[in-house]
This record gives C-alpha cells, sequence and structure tokens, in this order.
C-alpha cells in the first residue's frame, strides 16, 4: 500500500452550478464545509438562547463574542468595535472549519491558498479602502515612521511600502501552510502504523506503535494549531485595521 | 487511516483519479481549474455568515451580555440601597431606645424625688403634731404642779396653824401662818 497524503486535499465537484466564461463552477467538497461551517457557527450563535444564566451552549457563543470583543479592544481600541461583525465572522469562520477539518475524513477549507488568500485579500482592501477613506493622505503616513533620520528615511519607507504590500501573502500563507503541512504530518505519520502493520506482520504491529504515539501527538498540537491560526488570523487583522484607525501610531 | 479513507470514499476516489488524469495529478492547492469553484462558494458562504453574524448573532448575543451586566448591577444597587435601609432603620432604633432609656431614668428620678419629698413633709407634720401634743402636755403638768403647789400651802397653811393650835392653845393669825409658810416654802 502507498500513502498519499495529498489525496485529503483534492477538491471534488460534487454538483456543477453554472459557467463562468470557460470556468466550471461548481458545488464542491469545499463548498459543503463552508456550508457546514457557517451552519455550526450559526447554530452555535442563534440557537443558544438568550437565558440570565447561560448553558453550556450560551456560554459557548458568549465567551467567543466575548474573545473576540477583548481582542479587538486590546489591540485596535473601541474604534475597532465597527469592525466587530467582520473580524468575529473571519474568526468564527476559521476557526470552526480548521476544528471541524482536523475531524477524520473531513475538508479542511484553509488548506487552500486560494480561501485563505481570498480572505487576507478581503482584509487588505478593507484596511485600504477604510484606512484612506477616513484619513484620506493621511494614511500613507504609516509608511513614514517616526524618528527615522532622514538619509535613511527612502529606505525605511521602502521596507515599510513592501511589508504593507506583503501583509496579505504572509497572512494568508501562514494560515494555509500551517494547516497544509499540519494535515500531511498526520496523514504520514498515521500512514507509517497502518503501513507497518500490513507490510511487517507481529513486528510491524509493535513497530506501528512510535509513529501512532506520534500522530495521537500530533493531533494533540493541530488541535491547537487549528485553533491558533484562527486566532493569529484575526489578531493580525485586528492590528492591520488598527493602521486604518489611528495612522499616526 | 489512509486505506480505510480510500475505502470510505471509494466510488467517489476512484472517479475522482480518473478526473485527476486530466490535469495531470497536481497539487491539489495549486490547481487553477478548481479557483473558480471555491471562490464563488467563499463569496457565497462568507457573506452568508456575515450578515448572519452582524445582523442576528451579535445583537443577540450581545444583548444577552448586556441584559445580564444590567441585572446584575441592578441587583448590586438595589442591595445597596437595602443595605442602607437597615443601617438606618438601625439607628433609627438605637436612638430611640437610648431615648426612652433616658426618658425612664427621667420618670425615675422624678418620681423618686416627689416620694422623698412626700415623705419629707409627712414627717414633718408629724413632728409638728407631736411638739404641739408635748407643749401641751408639758403646759397640762405645769398647771396640775401649780395648783398641787397652792393647795399644798393650803394644807400646809392649816396644818401649821392646827399644830400651833395644839402646841399653845391659841388659834393664830392666819395672815402670819401664810407668811411663815411662805417664807418656809421658799427656803
Amino acid at each position: 500500500m502507498k500513502i498519499d497524503p495529498i489525496h485529503q486535499f483534492n477538491i471534488e465537484p460534487l454538483f456543477t452550478l453554472g459557467h463562468i466564461g470557460n470556468q466550471t463552477i461548481a458545488f464542491t467538497n469545499s463548498s459543503l464545509y463552508m456550508l457546514v461551517a457557517v451552519a455550526i457557527i450559526s447554530i452555535l450563535m442563534l440557537a443558544s438562547g438568550t437565558q440570565l444564566v447561560p448553558g453550556r451552549l450560551q456560554s459557548v457563543a458568549e465567551i467567543s463574542y466575548e474573545f473576540v470583543a477583548s481582542t479587538i479592544r486590546s489591540t485596535a481600541g473601541s474604534e475597532g468595535m465597527k469592525f466587530f461583525p467582520l473580524i468575529f465572522s473571519l474568526f468564527m469562520f476559521i476557526c470552526v472549519s480548521n476544528l471541524v477539518g482536523i475531524i477524520p475524513y473531513t475538508f479542511t477549507i484553509s488548506s487552500h491558498l486560494i480561501v485563505t488568500a481570498a480572505l487576507a485579500l478581503l482584509v487588505f482592501f478593507t484596511v485600504l479602502i477604510y484606512g484612506v477613506a477616513k484619513n484620506g493622505l493621511k494614511f500613507f503616513s504609516i509608511f513614514v515612521p517616526h524618528g527615522v533620520p532622514g538619509y535613511i528615511l527612502p529606505l525605511v519607507m521602502f521596507i515599510e511600502i513592501l511589508s504593507f504590500f506583503l501583509r496579505p501573502v504572509s497572512h494568508s500563507v501562514r494560515l494555509f501552510a500551517n494547516m497544509l503541512a499540519g494535515h500531511i504530518a498526520l496523514k504520514v505519520f498515521a500512514g507509517f502504523v497502518a503501513m507497518l502493520g500490513f507490510s511487517l506482520g507481529a513486528l510491524g504491529w509493535v513497530g506501528g506503535v512510535l509513529p501512532l504515539a506520534l500522530t495521537v501527538a500530533l493531533y494533540a498540537l493541530e488541535i491547537l494549531v487549528a485553533f491558533l491560526q484562527a486566532y493569529v488570523f484575526a489578531i493580525l487583522t485586528c492590528i492591520y485595521l488598527n493602521d486604518a484607525i489611528h495612522p499616526g501610531h | 487511516m489512509a486505506e480505510s479513507h480510500g475505502g470510505a470514499k471509494g466510488p467517489a476516489a476512484g472517479a475522482h483519479t480518473g478526473a485527476e488524469g486530466g490535469h495531470g495529478g497536481g497539487f491539489p492547492p495549486f490547481e487553477s481549474s478548481t479557483y473558480a469553484s471555491q471562490l464563488v462558494s467563499l463569496a457565497i458562504f462568507f457573506v452568508v455568515l456575515y450578515v448572519v453574524v452582524s445582523k442576528l448573532a451579535l445583537p443577540k448575543v450581545g444583548g444577552a451580555i448586556e441584559a445580564r451586566q444590567n441585572k446584575i448591577e441592578g441587583d448590586l444597587n438595589e442591595a445597596q440601597a437595602l443595605k442602607d435601609q437597615s443601617a438606618a432603620a438601625l439607628k433609627a432604633y438605637e436612638s430611640e431606645l437610648a431615648a426612652a432609656r433616658s426618658r425612664a431614668q427621667a420618670i425615675g428620678n422624678e418620681s423618686r424625688d416627689k416620694a422623698n419629698a412626700q415623705a419629707e413633709a409627712e414627717r414633718k407634720a408629724l413632728e409638728e403634731q407631736l411638739a404641739a401634743k408635748l407643749a401641751g402636755a408639758e403646759k397640762t403638768i405645769a398647771s396640775t404642779r401649780a395648783a398641787a403647789m397652792s393647795n399644798v400651802r393650803g394644807i400646809a397653811a392649816d396644818a401649821a396653824g392646827q399644830i400651833v393650835q395644839q402646841l399653845t392653845g391659841v388659834v393664830p393669825d392666819a395672815a402670819s401662818v401664810n407668811a411663815a409658810v411662805d417664807a418656809t416654802l421658799k427656803g
């Protein structure tokens, strides 16, 4: 038997929705898991009741709310709360789809660069458009740091501008690469267990213990990573938005 | 895991492997033919999520949190008000108790003074009465004694007259007898 760690990332069209130009728009397994994530978030947030003493589901909903709200307040100030729905949607969408994706046999939406890039570009253009609309040309003062000597200012400005435009790249690749690498590593180690068991008989069964233990440990790590990457994505969004809200800092 | 994965998705995986041959079996995240489908689905579902979150979910959960906050604050304020009220009631009770105690003391003092004064007056009246009785008695004694003394003079004069008559046989002059008796009595 052979390990195929890439197979899990295949996009499989379930039915065709239509055509745009020569592109076929299909409802794929990715679309299905997006639907699942949206459904889980909606159920969590809407079906959880509004009791004075919250139950379990309501507690989860309120903890998510408070968590994202406090993240925004601490990084972008109370003015950042106007982006609360956007950041909450991003955080919950990525977090829930990552956590669903870690269940065996499921598909992970954020293991595709096109998806993470689209989300990162959404943030990038939100920052750019809101920053210019609110501050006008003053927004571009984020490229001119205070207290830099005149003779290296052009160099610093060049670096600042470059890093600003590379933000969506790092923002999207970080999430994509983490999810991709984690799932491949899990698949490879889990594949070792099966391969050893099938090819070496009793010796393989004993030998398979080590990769099995590693798989379990990696799985725990991946659960952490699934949450952490969603948090990192959200907090970077807050930091970028902070530039648009307070360009002077 | 790898094998059972294949087993679970047997027909679909088989069909897909056939399709995969078409685009060279490359790395799925870099297969540009799937981008349009993913972007369209992402746009649709993310917009749906955003609308649900911003119009329904966040107002609802935020409202519940705020309602709880208000309830807790209201309850705390109410508890504070009740505490203040009970403290005031305690203070009122204590001041009333002190007032009642001082009033009781005043009443006690007053009645004691009154009783004392009455007893004093009664004692004085009794003393006066007794003094008057004593004086009356003394007067009676004095008059009785005076009467007795005058009788004694008469008797003494008679006795002296008789004695003189017996001894001398001469009836003495009454005036000289009286003078002699008086002189003796005085002596």
